[in-house]
């Protein structure tokens, strides 16, 4: 039987206490939510933490609340199957509860949370792999290594970004509060991430997501999720098209928003394909060409399921297909 | 189902241990426990292909909580589930073979502690190059030989035969048809990890238990290989948590935990990891295939010459067997005049093939029937009428003497493209949906056992309680199928009592007959044969009782309703346990045996003992399904299977294995492939990695069950575990060719290379060019007589 | 019940090792195949990868206590009564995944009932028969 490690479990009483304690233990404390990722990367050897901040039974990262002055507030120690059931999510961003209900398994669901999907952790054949496996295949950037396996040439880890609900989120525009030694913060969730697969993170270690919040401004918008994978559960995606769009009583496209995931190892904002849609009426020619702008920005590479080729073609198939579903011209 | 004269057979009826595994009761392998028992782990081989210079354990024994290191100088002797080819070692003394070779085993307080010791052993590797394609294996030399005991390269086997009159067959045809295929390989990934627990006790005997599927065969390793004679060993095969064939040869880990338990005098376990078992494998062997037919212009085949590359992996496990299998079984389902084959298996640094649910004969009927759909396309001909015109006959002998008995195909295609409703469809569904065909046949039993003997295959013994209690022994093993549960009834509807009253104890070499094993589909047939033969002696005696009690001959009565009965008067009866009771006192203890041992099968060849069975069975398979043209994604809807199984005992239990081999047929049709790095490591050793269809890929099936009444088979029953997997494979490729327009000529049919067909970039298949042995030649008739049942 | 167990221990191993409820099963211990699934406070969770102090003071059951007062639970009777235990490995946690999704919806449908168990992988029965089973005690006996 595969086992963890020895290591200590902390369990904060407050999300102060989470954060004192993330800054008293220093870099070998993480914090443990869902445990559906760390647990089995501690068992492979790809964490290595010695104390473990349980962000479990906190209440100030629980709630899900649809109805704010702000937005949408989505507490980030829900789990993924309270975000997929829930009513009002259901009914206004059906992308987001597309995405949190295609994570795994329900099973997993019943156990990951959003804020663990949102932090996932990038993900490469090279690195998910066991303390063995690794050893044999001589040890890799990401950890414990020197040179990338996939591409030996690159400098940066090209570890892939695996969130389903991250582009979901960022299309939506949402916010992500961040809790710190220095109190509480706000950033644009976007703005959390960075195209590398090590640190794909900017946010500081010791600052634990409380929630998300989904602006007023996004209430409205049509939205889509659309993810390719092998298996119709436990996959993480290969692929993940995001799309937001919001249209005039004439038809014209007012806003565009499309996020990859899977592409690379952040989510990619693809502002190019989202400026050929608006201001127009949405058709097939359109459609088309911003499925291209958004093919051009997927550089899949060989350090996932299904071969890469066919992950950057299918791009512009999952954009096309995503659009065509916002605009009504396919259902 | 027809049910006529039975009370058991046919019913419906839960399996004797449903319960059990539904309360959580049934215990497998890693749920046994005993009081000082330590934990076994096997440090692996991080190298495909290496020299081992030096190992050093010092470090290792003196962790505190470990027992004893062992590496392969305490384990000398070699072995290898096929007598001709015992080329494996517990743990590799000299060379390690594939990532994940075993050259080291640790016995400690806990895994966790095992787990540290491994780190401490210290093993001085000299890398050699991996050879991993058969290209390769075929022109090895030098420091690229994998093994040294064969003859050259890295071949192991290579074959080849000529049936009938090949040549003349060709010229007879109107056209000649020649394609390559590949079938990639696969693992069975059963849910339960491979397990094994040893105790040496005291009294000098060994106890293993395993999750085995052939505990004889373990035994007889066993004994080799500790130098233990057979007496002084005893191995239980414990409920087997999934098999497919994965579990069915004597492993390292099995011998490991003996000689660590002989040397702590404790009972070991050991229970692998699933990443451990991508590395024990012995699955599907990936395979090239060319395939070159003459027909006549009405569709008749004239003659067939079939290639097979075989890429073994590191030993050869059952690949002896699994080479000639890709040949044997082609000439079974559609009369073929004219019959070359030529196979060849090499070894590679990758981890060793063996077999796998329809052993060797998937890849070549999924070659075989997708070039039969292209030949009937070309000639203008339903793929179906191609094939019905043409069907093996009843109580024929085929081209290379493979005995028929029954076939129930023509049957099962009728039923089968009715209920489908294949006219109506095919060729006539829009484009991105397609329906497709295919069939084939298997063994119900392989006709002779692994190592050269006289004795029986399997044995029964029954042994009858005063109190009516019915108690059947025998050394087979139920892996899921089922097997106890068919013993049960056969013993049931022998005796004319309820099967909750038969109590069966299997699996276990010191209390039961040999039985060979849950491999080859042979259970039901041998051990039901067996055990009919051990209930009629009995009955003999009890009747005998019975006649004396009733005054009625002993022809007048008959076993039934828990009662012994006259024919004519019903109510003229004694019950079960009255009449064992009288003929106790009569004869004394109550006891029989049974044997079976298949009949002799027609030809003489050398290389005739692969294909031979008591019976086929046969399949066929419908499948439709759809195609997004743009993002090539495959979805099937629906699959159709029609299975002869002879005699369906329980029609519960025959459709689950058909629906249970409908589903792996579609995980290795369109996801499932063990592949490896060009360093030779396994690219995807984890359950998220190797691609399982889930509950949501599975689409429903319906099966219709036929049966033929075999002679040979217990009350006429066949295999059903086995061959309704072949058909499907083809029938998923030739619905995507309806849907779509393209043949994919690999397996599995990722999206990927079905874009790759539709934009016209999917390469051909390429075959290596290899120089065959001359061909042994055979013509029917030839040979020894028919045998009819023994 | 109280137990005193190691920090790193999952709950899997508690059962199965500290409690000897070896109903329990487990085929990768990555949360990669649904085998050693059991319910927590009435959900499906995968006890390999929940620890055995996060399990502390929740409402853990097992395959172990799915019979009630001697009875089998009519998912339990349904299973066997059509064959849906092969080799019956990965069946308890099946069992308790579907007892969770009957418990909060009686009637479900076939989809919703391969949705809900697509997290538990079963390699010999091509979940058929596990569909039927579920289908057929959501119904009440006697209707097969």
């Amino acid at each position: 039987m595969l086992r963890l490690p020895e290591f200590r479990y902390v369990k904060a009483g407050s999300l102060k206490g989470a954060v004192r304690a993330l800054s008293d233990l220093g870099p070998d404390a993480m914090v443990v939510a869902g445990g559906t990722d760390l647990y089995p990367k501690m068992k492979r050897g790809q964490f290595t933490p010695r104390y473990l901040v349980s962000l479990r039974f906190l209440p100030e990262l629980k709630g899900i609340r649809p109805r704010g002055r702000e937005g949408m507030w989505i507490g980030a120690g829900e789990t993924l199957t309270a975000l997929c059931e829930h009513h009002a999510i259901k009914g206004i961003f059906p992308s987001l509860a597309q995405a949190a209900g295609s994570v795994s398994t329900p099973l997993l669901r019943n156990m990951g949370t959003i804020g663990g999907n949102l932090f996932v952790d990038t993900r490469c054949n090279y690195y998910d792999q066991t303390f063995f496996w690794r050893e044999a295949a001589g040890f890799c950037l990401k950890k414990d290594g020197e040179i990338c396996l996939v591409a030996p040439r690159s400098k940066k880890c090209l570890a892939v970004f695996s969130s389903d609900t991250a582009p979901v989120f960022c299309s939506l525009g949402a916010m992500a509060i961040l809790v710190g030694p220095g109190g509480e913060r706000r950033v644009l969730l976007e703005e959390l991430y960075r195209d590398d697969g090590i640190g794909f993170l900017t946010k500081g270690r010791e600052e634990v997501l409380r929630g998300v919040v989904i602006p007023r401004a996004a209430f409205g918008v049509r939205n889509v999720y659309l993810k390719l994978r092998r298996r119709g559960a436990f996959d993480f995606p290969v692929l993940g098209v995001a799309a937001a769009m919001s249209f005039s009583k004439e038809n014209i496209c007012l806003s565009a928003r499309v996020v990859l995931t899977a592409v690379s190892s952040c989510p990619k904002v693809v502002e190019g394909a989202a400026a050929v849609v608006v201001g127009k009426r949405v058709d097939r020619t359109a459609i088309e060409e911003a499925a291209e702008v958004a093919a051009r920005a997927s550089h899949p590479v060989d350090n996932a399921d299904m071969d890469y080729w066919y992950r950057k073609r299918m791009t512009k198939v999952y954009v096309r297909k995503a659009l065509a579903l916002l605009a009504g011209l396919e259902s | 189902m027809s049910r006529q004269g039975f009370s058991i057979i046919g019913k419906a009826l839960p399996k004797i241990d449903a319960m059990a595994k539904c309360t959580g009761e049934t215990r497998y392998a890693d749920d046994l426990h005993f009081s000082r028992m330590v934990y076994a782990k096997l440090l692996r081989s991080p190298h495909p292909h290496a020299l081992i210079r030096a190992i050093r354990t010092e470090r290792a024994l003196s962790l505190e909580g470990v027992y004893a290191v062992i590496t392969g100088r305490d384990l000398p002797v070699r072995y290898g589930i096929s007598p001709a080819t015992e080329d494996e070692e517990a743990l590799a003394s000299e060379k390690v073979r594939f990532v994940g070779d075993p050259v080291a085993g640790v016995a400690a307080a806990s895994e966790t502690v095992a787990e540290k010791a491994l780190g401490l052993i210290d093993v001085d590797y000299e890398p050699l190059r991996p050879v991993l394609s058969v290209e390769e294996a075929l022109v090895a030399e030098g420091e690229l030989r994998i093994h040294s005991w064969n003859r050259r390269a890295n071949i192991q086997k290579a074959v080849s035969f000529e049936f009938g009159d090949v040549e003349q067959g060709f010229e007879q045809a109107d056209h000649i048809f020649d394609e390559t295929f590949f079938y990639e390989g696969n693992t069975h990934l059963p849910m339960e990890q491979y397990c094994a627990v040893a105790f040496y006790g005291p009294d000098g005997k060994l106890t293993l238990w395993s999750s085995t599927q052939t505990p004889h065969y373990l035994h007889r390793a066993l004994s080799k290989v500790l130098g233990l004679p057979m007496s002084r060993i005893r191995v239980i095969a414990t409920p087997v948590g999934g098999g497919f064939g994965g579990k069915s040869e004597p492993f390292s880990h099995e011998i490991c935990v003996a000689k660590l338990s002989m040397i702590t005098g404790r009972p070991v376990k050991i229970t692998l990891t699933r990443e451990e078992c991508f590395y024990v494998h012995r699955g599907r062997h990936p395979v090239k295939m060319r395939i070159k037919t003459g027909v006549k212009s009405d569709g008749t085949l004239q003659a067939m010459h079939f290639q097979s590359f075989l890429d073994g992996g590191g030993y050869s496990s059952y690949g002896l067997a699994t080479v000639y299998y890709t040949g044997a079984l082609q000439t079974v389902v559609y009369k073929l005049p004219g019959y070359k084959f030529e196979g060849v298996r090499v070894f590679t640094n990758k981890p060793p093939c063996g077999p796998k649910r329809g052993h060797g004969t998937p890849q070549p009927r999924f070659a075989v029937e997708v070039h039969l759909d292209a030949i009937a396309e070309k000639l203008g001909m339903d793929p179906i009428e191609l094939r019905l015109k043409q069907l093996v006959e009843p109580n024929t002998v085929t081209v290379n003497g493979l005995r028929i008995t029954t076939t129930g195909l023509r049957e099962c295609i009728e039923r089968l493209a009715a209920k489908a409703e294949w006219k109506k469809k095919f060729r006539q569904l829009p484009y991105g949906q397609g329906i497709g065909f295919a069939s084939s046949a298997y063994i119900s039993g392989a006709g002779l056992p692994i190592y050269w003997n006289d004795m029986p295959h399997s044995g029964v013994q029954i042994k009858l309680d005063r109190g009516g209690g019915i108690t059947a022994f025998c050394g087979s093993i139920d892996i899921g199928q089922g097997s106890d549960s068919i013993l049960a009834y056969v013993v049931a509807e022998e005796f004319g009592v309820d099967p909750a009253d038969v109590r069966v104890v299997t699996a276990d070499t010191d209390l039961t007959p040999v039985d060979l094993g849950s491999y080859s589909s042979r259970v039901t047939v041998m051990t039901g044969n067996a055990a009919i033969q051990a209930c009629r002696k009995l009955k003999d005696t009890l009747l005998r009782a019975a006649a004396d009690a009733l005054e009625i001959p002993a022809d007048d009565l008959e076993f039934a309703e828990g009662k012994v009965r006259c024919r004519s008067f019903r109510d003229r009866a004694i019950s079960f346990v009255e009449c064992v009771q009288k003929a106790e006192a009569k004869f004394g203890t109550l006891g029989a045996m049974g044997s079976y041992r298949p009949p002799k099968h027609p030809a003489n060849y050398r290389g005739s003992g692969v294909g031979p069975t008591p019976a086929y069975s046969y399949s066929a398979s419908i499948v439709e399904l759809r195609c997004d043209a743009d993002s090539a994604e495959v979805k099937v809807d629906k699959v159709w299977i029609a299975h002869d199984c002879g005699r369906a005992f329980n029609p519960l239990l025959v459709e689950g294995q058909v629906e249970g081999s409908v589903y792996m047929a579609l995980g290795e049709a369109l996801m499932e492939e063990q592949v490896f790095r060009k360093s030779g490591l396994h690219k995807l050793p984890s359950m998220l990695d190797y691609k399982s269809p889930t509950a949501l890929e599975m689409p429903e099936v319906e099966t219709i069950l036929v049966e033929t009444n075999d002679p040979e088979g217990p009350f006429g029953a066949k295999e059903a575990g086995q061959g309704p997997l072949l058909p499907v494979i083809p029938a998923v490729t030739n619905a995507l060719y309806d849907a779509i327009g393209v043949r994919i000529h690999e397996i599995p049919i990722t999206p990927d290379k079905v874009l790759r067909a539709l934009e016209g970039r999917l390469k051909p298949v390429s075959v290596p060019s290899f120089e065959f042995p001359p061909p042994i030649r055979w013509q029917p008739g030839e040979g020894v007589e028919v045998q009819q049942k023994s | 019940m109280e137990i005193a167990s190691e920090t790193a221990k999952t709950l899997l191993e508690v059962l199965r090792e500290d409690l000897g409820l070896t109903g329990t099963k487990h085929g990768c211990e990555l949360g990669e195949c649904g085998t050693c699934a059991v319910l927590m406070d009435g959900k499906p969770v995968l006890s390999c990868l929940v620890l055995g102090v996060e399990a502390e003071g929740a409402d853990v059951a097992t395959i172990e206590g799915m019979m009630q007062g001697g009875q089998p639970h009519p998912l339990q009777r349904a299973f066997a009564d059509l064959g849906a235990a092969q080799c019956g490995y990965c069946i308890p946690g099946i069992l308790l995944v579907a007892k969770a999704l009957l418990d909060s919806n009686p009637h479900p449908g076939r989809d919703e009932i391969r949705e809900m168990l697509s997290g538990n992988l079963c390699r010999c029965t091509g979940y058929t028969k596990i569909l039927d089973a579920v289908e057929m005690a959501a119904k009440g006996r006697g209707d097969l």
